[in-house]
């Protein structure tokens, strides 16, 4: 294979033909507290570093010292747009050390949760891609539009921000009288406010001049930079956990997911684009086929004292930046031995990033950092 | 890239001709969900301070404290939960956990104090604008943490007991202990309610753990009776048991049982009790009951010498002779006697007080005296016909089927009570082969006899006659008797708390049966009283100093004989607490 990493390269900072700046931790154009150490020459970036360990908030090792139960409202805040997957992740993981197995019922809803979860993140994310070249019209619908998911996750869970409502044994309860009709609503809203987006972001002279031929991921890369999600896909590598490793009922569903081909910023827009659009025939076909009635937990016995049998696992789950993972290893006792949590946003977030913005100059750097779903509360358990 | 690339962004125009989905004044309150988890609210009243909240929240956000409306009481620590929302994370398994279900969220999430003290504060007792909001984040049935359903212990049919007197329930299966152990919240309201004060969470945990020898070790730093209480203990700690706030309680009792089931065997080996230092003090124990043989077994343990003065020929007090062996096994009763005797405590049998010895060669031979004769003599109802031949007292009754005699009850038996042993004879005498009717002056609802008890009489067979009073007994020339009852209506509320029944003016009416059991309560024997001397209350029970149990400087009394007809774990917990009173009275 082609060696990806070229020679590191000596810059003569004393030359005056280069300047030496940061970017963050706190920076509007950073998504959430990382930092960029750049050098440029004129406005071109001919080496970047990045720092991360800002937002470090040690989950891995808190949930160590904690039981099962208490770990379950801590797993939500690793990741804040959609918390979700990590409240599936962690209770997938100690249902399947436990041999505990979950209603049929709660699957669906699980599903459901999961996919309302990715919408609100890849529509935030297409107005946090659009913000990040100065588009900030579409930023602004697109978190207002949020806000209306939110209000069903409200509604249905209790929070706005962190759910806690995928809890070991199932969901902690069912879905309230009405719920699927007030969605349906949302959905709507959503579904305009895209072919909004489409006219006013992809057919967009500034978009396109500025995000074509930006950051281009060849296909060879993706392997050995372990890049998943809509990031590969971008390239034309067609891997999705839903589809590749169903877990939950997405066997159940039909579906196929998207793939661009180019590789560049624009490709990887368009393909979360489509991802939005998917989402939402998702959660039409879950709450069409999902079962109407029936339990949607499992009782946990003696849940504040819960021992899960010593074992290990990993379970992973498709989430709005790729593949989300969690290893637990259980050693018998009333906590776990370890936790650790592969964050979907980890292989692209960094090393990749300082491969591309090689020769990308300063103004679109946080258009590349945001087409790579850039997360440093995930890179950072 | 083409013009329309160029004029297709201006799309976003249109928008602003759009009616903003926005609130047009951002500062006015926008309501949560109903079930939006917002700042806790608690019912002060349904609160039982059990701290559940405490123990599951992971940021130790809550805290019990003591509050100035709230007083202590059994099944009550008097303690609410105080939050500090500084530490809150919202996630609500607080009141997930919650076992009365008080604890709740309001959906108020606007609050603004310029005083971070005011983040931290009881929900309920300090005055907030959310108080008794009726929206909120509430525990829903399904989403209760705690399984409510208990495990049932497998015992005989109704119809397979009422034969014979061999237990009927079988005790629980390792599972079945694991999983009613696992119920357990560990939240020690029990404790307080236990009238010994055992350590109900720290024995059910070591279930869980399978330690049943620890287990077992630490049932007997409050109780060496426990396979005896495992079987017939009324159980006070269940009635306050938090979980049957929302469900039903734990099955403690019978959690106790199992850990003595699973070590009887090897009780030796596990309690592995040391020599103590001898102190050279002697104590005289009368009656070797729950409480003598309970004093006597710390007693001994501190190091004292002790000799049980017992009338009879064998020890267990009520334990043996007022409890069947259905519900107790003599063979239970007396391995865990035995166990207590290996500690070296001189029993002298058949002794009787003032006619086998005196008690004033008692009180000079020992440092210390313990009486613990209990309440032995039914009472009498003031009615015509008391003494006609067929009428027993219950007792007495008990005490001939203790030993193994077999009274006869004839076909049709009367039981005039509503306590435990009304019950004891309602169901011996079923199993005698008798067909038996309870008359009682209250309703069932008043009946100071355990609840599964009543139940399982009610499933032998017995018929209850609540409100019934019997009024004049005489024999009938066949032989049988002739009771004439009253119908009762209930009344104000007595000095108990109970509904005073009041006869309803021209109701007689006759029954007619072979026997009739009085079970209307129990006295401590008159002369025996009278022989020792001690001062006695109205009842004729013993006065002691509440706290200390001491009567003069050396007498000690405790269990019915000072409360009045009660159950064993009082009389075990007075025999603990007459043995530490009378250590500490030995060391100054």
């Amino acid at each position: 294979m082609k060696a990806i990493w070229n020679e590191t390269k000596e810059y003569d900072l004393t030359s005056g033909k280069y300047v030496k700046i940061w970017q963050g931790p706190q920076h509007p154009g950073v998504t959430g507290n990382m930092s960029l150490e750049l050098l440029l020459e004129g406005d071109e970036i001919k080496w970047l570093k990045t720092h991360v360990g800002y937002l470090h908030r040690g989950f891995e090792k808190l949930m160590e010292r904690r039981k099962f139960i208490n770990c379950f409202p801590i797993v939500c805040r690793i990741c804040v747009p959609e918390p979700d997957t990590n409240e599936y992740l962690f209770a997938a993981a100690t249902e399947e050390l436990a041999g505990i197995e979950i209603p049929e019922r709660a699957k669906w809803i699980r599903a459901l949760n999961l996919e309302m979860a990715r919408l609100g993140a890849t529509i935030m994310g297409l107005g946090g891609q659009s913000g990040s070249f100065g588009l900030g019209t579409i930023g602004q619908w697109a978190v207002a539009h949020r806000d209306f998911l939110l209000d069903s996750f409200e509604e249905l869970t209790g929070g706005r921000i962190y759910h806690m409502y995928i809890i070991p044994g199932g969901v902690r309860y069912d879905l309230p009288e009405g719920f699927e009709g007030r969605l349906e609503k949302t959905l709507v809203k959503i579904e305009k406010l895209i072919s909004d987006i489409d006219k006013v972001l992809f057919n967009n002279a500034v978009f396109k001049s500025r995000a074509k031929g930006l950051g281009i991921i060849p296909k060879d890369w993706i392997e050995p930079f372990g890049i998943t999600g809509s990031t590969a896909r971008g390239s034309g590598v067609n891997y999705d956990v839903r589809k590749d490793h169903p877990y939950l009922i997405y066997d159940q569903l039909d579906f196929e997911p998207n793939v661009g081909t180019d590789g560049d910023v624009y490709a990887r827009t368009e393909v979360r684009r489509e991802e939005a659009l998917l989402s939402i025939r998702l959660i039409r076909q879950i709450l069409a086929r999902m079962p109407k009635v029936g339990p949607v937990r499992t009782r946990i016995p003696d849940i504040m004292h819960w021992k899960i049998p010593a074992g290990e696992t990993y379970v992973k789950a498709e989430s709005g930046r790729g593949e989300y993972g969690y290893y637990m290893v259980t050693d018998g006792t009333e906590y776990p031995r370890r936790v650790h949590v592969k964050g979907a946003s980890y292989t692209h977030a960094m090393a990749l990033l300082e491969k591309l913005a090689e020769g990308v100059t300063n103004a679109d750097i946080f258009g590349l950092m945001v087409s790579l779903q850039t997360c440093p509360p995930e890179i950072e358990r | 890239m083409s013009l329309k690339d160029v004029i297709s962004p201006f799309n976003a125009w249109k928008r602003a001709f759009e009616k903003p989905d926005t609130i047009v004044k951002p500062m006015s309150d926008r309501e949560g969900a109903p079930n939006y988890r917002g700042f806790h609210i608690n019912d002060i009243e349904k609160c039982i301070g059990c701290g559940s909240c405490e123990e599951i929240c992971q940021n130790a956000a809550i805290d019990l404290v003591e509050v100035a409306s709230c007083q202590a009481k059994p099944g009550d620590s008097g303690l609410r939960p105080l939050i500090d929302y500084g530490r809150c994370c919202w996630c609500a398994l607080c009141v997930d956990i919650c076992p009365t279900g008080s604890l709740g969220m309001s959906n108020d999430y606007t609050w603004i104090s310029e005083d971070p003290e005011d983040y931290r504060f009881v929900p309920g007792v300090d005055d907030k604008k959310w108080n008794g909001a009726d929206k909120g984040y509430r525990r829903q049935e399904e989403a209760w943490l705690v399984e409510p359903e208990r495990e049932h212990m497998p015992e005989k049919t109704p119809e397979d007991r009422k034969n014979d007197f061999d237990e009927y329930a079988m005790g629980f299966s390792d599972e079945q202990a694991e999983a009613e152990a696992g119920r357990c919240l560990e939240c020690g309201i029990c404790i307080q309610a236990c009238p010994t004060h055992m350590d109900v969470p720290k024995y059910i945990s070591e279930i869980k753990n399978k330690d049943l020898d620890e287990g077992l070790r630490i049932m007997f730093e409050t109780n060496p009776m426990l396979e005896a209480c495992g079987r017939i203990c009324t159980a006070k700690c269940e009635d306050v048991c938090a979980v049957g706030h929302s469900g039903k309680p734990i099955a403690i009792r019978s959690l106790k049982r199992y850990i003595g089931d699973k070590t009887y065997r090897k009780k030796d080996e596990i309690m592995d009790l040391e020599p103590v230092e001898q102190t050279g003090k002697k104590v005289g124990i009368i009656g070797g009951g729950p409480a003598g043989l309970t004093a006597a077994f710390y007693l001994r343990r501190l190091g004292h010498s002790v000799t049980i003065y017992e009338q009879h020929d064998k020890l267990g007090g009520m334990l043996k002779w007022g409890i069947p062996d259905y519900r107790l096994p003599a063979d239970v009763l007396q391995r865990e006697i035995d166990f207590i005797l290996r500690q070296n405590v001189e029993v002298k049998y058949n002794t009787k007080i003032g006619k086998d010895i005196s008690f004033e060669q008692l009180h000079k031979d020992n440092d210390a005296v313990f009486i613990g004769v209990g309440a032995q003599i039914g009472s009498d109802m003031p009615i015509t016909g008391m003494d006609t031949e067929g009428v027993y007292s219950g007792v007495e009754f008990l005490e001939k089927v203790a030993k193994g005699e077999r009274p006869y009850v004839g076909k049709e038996a009367v039981i005039v009570g509503g306590g435990n042993t009304a019950m004891d004879a309602t169901r011996s005498s079923i199993r005698l082969g008798a067909e038996v009717k309870v008359v009682y002056r209250r309703s069932e609802k008043e009946m100071p006899a355990n609840r599964e008890e009543i139940r399982e009489a009610k499933e032998e067979g017995a018929e209850l006659m609540i409100l019934t009073t019997p009024s004049k007994i005489e024999k009938l020339p066949s032989g049988r008797l002739k009771i004439e009852c009253l119908k009762m209506e209930l009344g104000e509320p007595d000095s108990s708390g109970r509904r005073r029944p009041v006869p309803k003016e021209g109701s007689e009416f006759y029954i007619e049966a072979d026997v009739c059991i009085m079970a209307v309560g129990q006295k401590v024997e008159p002369e025996f009283s009278e022989t020792i001397g001690l001062k006695v209350t109205k009842w004729g029970t013993f006065e002691v100093h509440s706290d200390t149990l001491k009567s003069d400087e050396k007498v000690y009394a405790g269990g019915d004989c000072q409360t009045g007809p009660d159950d064993a774990i009082r009389a075990v917990a007075a025999g603990k607490k007459a043995a530490y009173f009378i250590d500490k009275q030995f060391k100054g």
